[in-house]
């Protein structure tokens, strides 16, 4: 039963938004995870909250609802398929087993996933579980959570944006602007620049023997440097310029034509019918 | 016209996420564009938005499309998020986005909601690495245009107006709350840190090639509706002739009936036989030169950092000279 989850960045976002909203007297919030299931992984592409209300003893979670929501959804993106439930909260309790018998209707084997929202122990924790029937045959037949793997995957144009949402993380008031294109070339050769500092001063370390050395990093620091190719200095300089002369030519080219278009304009202007 | 003063766009990164995430599956999918509604809320001259969702799309002919939209925002109303309608969104290829159909129906969601605006994802910038969320309004002077429907040259000299004046771009800002910030720094860990960097790619030509074939079939349109309204002058100014030809013949001829003692003819039926030709509409010219205007700025942008990079390997190629040179 090695299930791995992979979860989406979206699917996080929208969890924390859903508690952030939640209503006064709550202190929890469940909603329907989507996505899809192949083999031995389930990736979660998708979510959103399900209204609910939890006491002592009993638990109701509007069903219809989070039915509608599903249909409403699926005809947007019809490869989205109901694969599990969230809950925010640190742990599993004991209508966490209700719900899930209820998403076990609706899907194989759901996955529930928890988001730890009250930060305990200092971190927000993303766990995830299926239910695992136990018991004697003949008896009554129980249910237990087991953890499984869960990771974070994302498509690329993901990561960009989630790189550009994380610079807010150390500003005050927590804004962002989304960066030029050199300011971003400019980060990331400064980024290189610092993780070559890194992998020089392991190299001194070792030479020092202050450090132990490592095959496997002495190795891939060989396929570094050999990655690197080995050109001439003709054959690079006529490589740079030509690729430079060409980017030089299509800026020209593209000025040439926005002049143009302000000519044209203007000319279709003065003129009178 | 009132103008709410709207001066930036505030945008939620759950939101931002949603946007990427939908336009990246449609574009996956087919080349269809990705369009769905914002919801958030104005305050002052700040407008935020705090959720979205996508819209099915427009081939399926069975989803009645405000249905869908009021369904939606009610079940969003039960987890308490905003419902209040502020935009719509649309993805885009290499900054195509300026048409005929996004021009109206911004106009529609202004002339409904005075703040809305309309946020524009480019799908294959983004891609190769660059997040490009760009929000648009229409100028006063464009839907005070759209208003009157006439997009002759004189209505357009009479209001100033013309590619560049169509679309206000509105600054974006991408804010998170302390929450999402504390989910994000455990988010950090767990993806990995060579993702995302592929920007540094020197492989440029790919890219350029798909803008330049781009910008050459804009320069084509733009080229016939020129020729257009080149054919337009010529005929006009031809009837003109025609027109002041038989004037004058009427005139001598009326010269000569009033030496005879008899009543000149009228002008106006001279005049009836040249009927005033209709002028073709600037508004798709208009719309193309924006199109192309919005193309050359990418390529722009695009060479500059290509250059860059550049440069930053000569650098590297000089050290290794360097090295290999002293050793």
């Amino acid at each position: 039963m090695n299930l791995t989850v992979k979860v989406h960045p979206v699917v996080l976002f929208q969890i924390v938004d859903a508690y952030e909203r939640r209503n006064a007297d709550s202190m929890r919030v469940i909603g329907t995870l989507l996505g899809s299931v192949e083999k031995n992984v389930v990736e979660v592409t998708n979510c959103f909250c399900v209204p609910h209300k939890e006491t002592d003893d009993q638990v109701e979670a509007e069903i219809s609802y989070a039915l509608d929501v599903y249909d409403l959804n699926r005809r947007v993106n019809a490869s989205e398929n109901i694969v599990g439930w969230w809950a925010t909260g640190s742990e599993v309790t004991n209508h966490s087993s209700v719900i899930h018998e209820y998403y076990a209707r609706e899907c194989n084997n759901p996955i529930h996933l928890t988001l730890d929202t009250s930060l305990q122990g200092g971190k927000m924790g993303l766990k995830a579980y299926i239910c695992v029937s136990l018991g004697v045959p003949k008896g009554v037949k129980g249910c237990m959570f087991t953890p499984i793997k869960v990771e974070t995957i994302c498509y690329e144009p993901e990561v960009i944006a989630l790189k550009l949402a994380q610079k807010t993380v150390g500003t005050r008031n927590r804004q962002v602007e989304p960066m030029m294109d050199l300011a971003q070339i400019a980060e990331a050769s400064e980024k290189l620049l610092g993780l070559l500092n890194q992998v020089l001063q392991y190299v001194e370390d070792v030479l020092n023997e202050k450090q132990q050395p490592d095959n496997a990093v002495g190795r891939a620091l060989l396929d570094l440097i050999h990655s690197v190719p080995n050109m001439t200095h003709d054959q690079f300089a006529t490589m740079f310029n030509s690729n430079v002369k060409d980017l030089l030519m299509v800026v020209t080219l593209s000025q040439l034509i926005k002049t143009q278009l302000a000519l044209n304009e203007r000319l279709t202007m003065l003129s009178t019918t | 016209m009132a103008d709410s003063k709207i001066t930036y766009v505030q945008c939620d990164g759950l939101a931002a996420m949603k946007i990427v995430k939908h336009c990246h599956e449609e574009s996956q999918g087919n080349m269809e564009i990705a369009q769905g509604a914002l919801l958030g809320l104005a305050e002052g001259n700040r407008l935020e938005i705090t959720n979205c969702f996508p819209f099915p799309k427009s081939t399926d002919e069975s989803v009645d499309e405000e249905e869908y939209q009021l369904q939606m925002m009610r079940r969003l109303r039960r987890v308490n998020v905003d419902h209040f309608h502020v935009g719509w969104y649309q993805s885009s290829d290499i900054g195509n986005f300026l048409s005929l159909t996004l021009l109206e129906s911004q106009y529609h969601y202004q002339t409904s909601i005075e703040e809305a605006v309309v946020v524009v994802y480019d799908t294959q910038k983004s891609a190769g690495g660059f997040l490009t969320l760009k929000a648009y309004r229409l100028t006063p002077q464009a839907i005070q245009m759209y208003k009157d429907g006439d997009f002759t040259p004189d209505a357009l000299r009479q209001l100033k107006i013309g590619y560049e004046k169509l679309f206000a771009e509105i600054p974006i800002h991408i804010k998170n709350s302390t929450l999402s910030n504390i989910m994000m720094l455990e988010l950090k860990d767990m993806v990995q840190e060579e993702e995302g960097s592929h920007f540094l790619d020197l492989g440029t030509a790919g890219t350029l090639e798909n803008h330049i074939r781009a910008m050459m079939d804009r320069v084509d349109e733009l080229y016939q509706e020129a020729s257009k309204f080149n054919k337009y002058q010529q005929t006009v100014m031809r009837q003109e002739q025609d027109k002041h030809r038989q004037l004058n013949r009427l005139a001598q001829e009326n010269a000569a009936r009033v030496a005879k003692g008899e009543q000149p003819l009228p002008e106006d039926d001279v005049l009836k036989q040249f009927r005033p030709l209709p002028v073709p509409p600037r508004l798709n010219p208009m719309i193309v030169s924006g199109q192309i205007n919005t193309i050359s700025q990418h390529i722009n942008q695009f060479c500059s950092q290509s250059l860059a990079k550049l440069y930053l390997t000569q650098a590297l190629q000089g050290a290794k000279e360097a090295r290999g040179e002293s050793k």
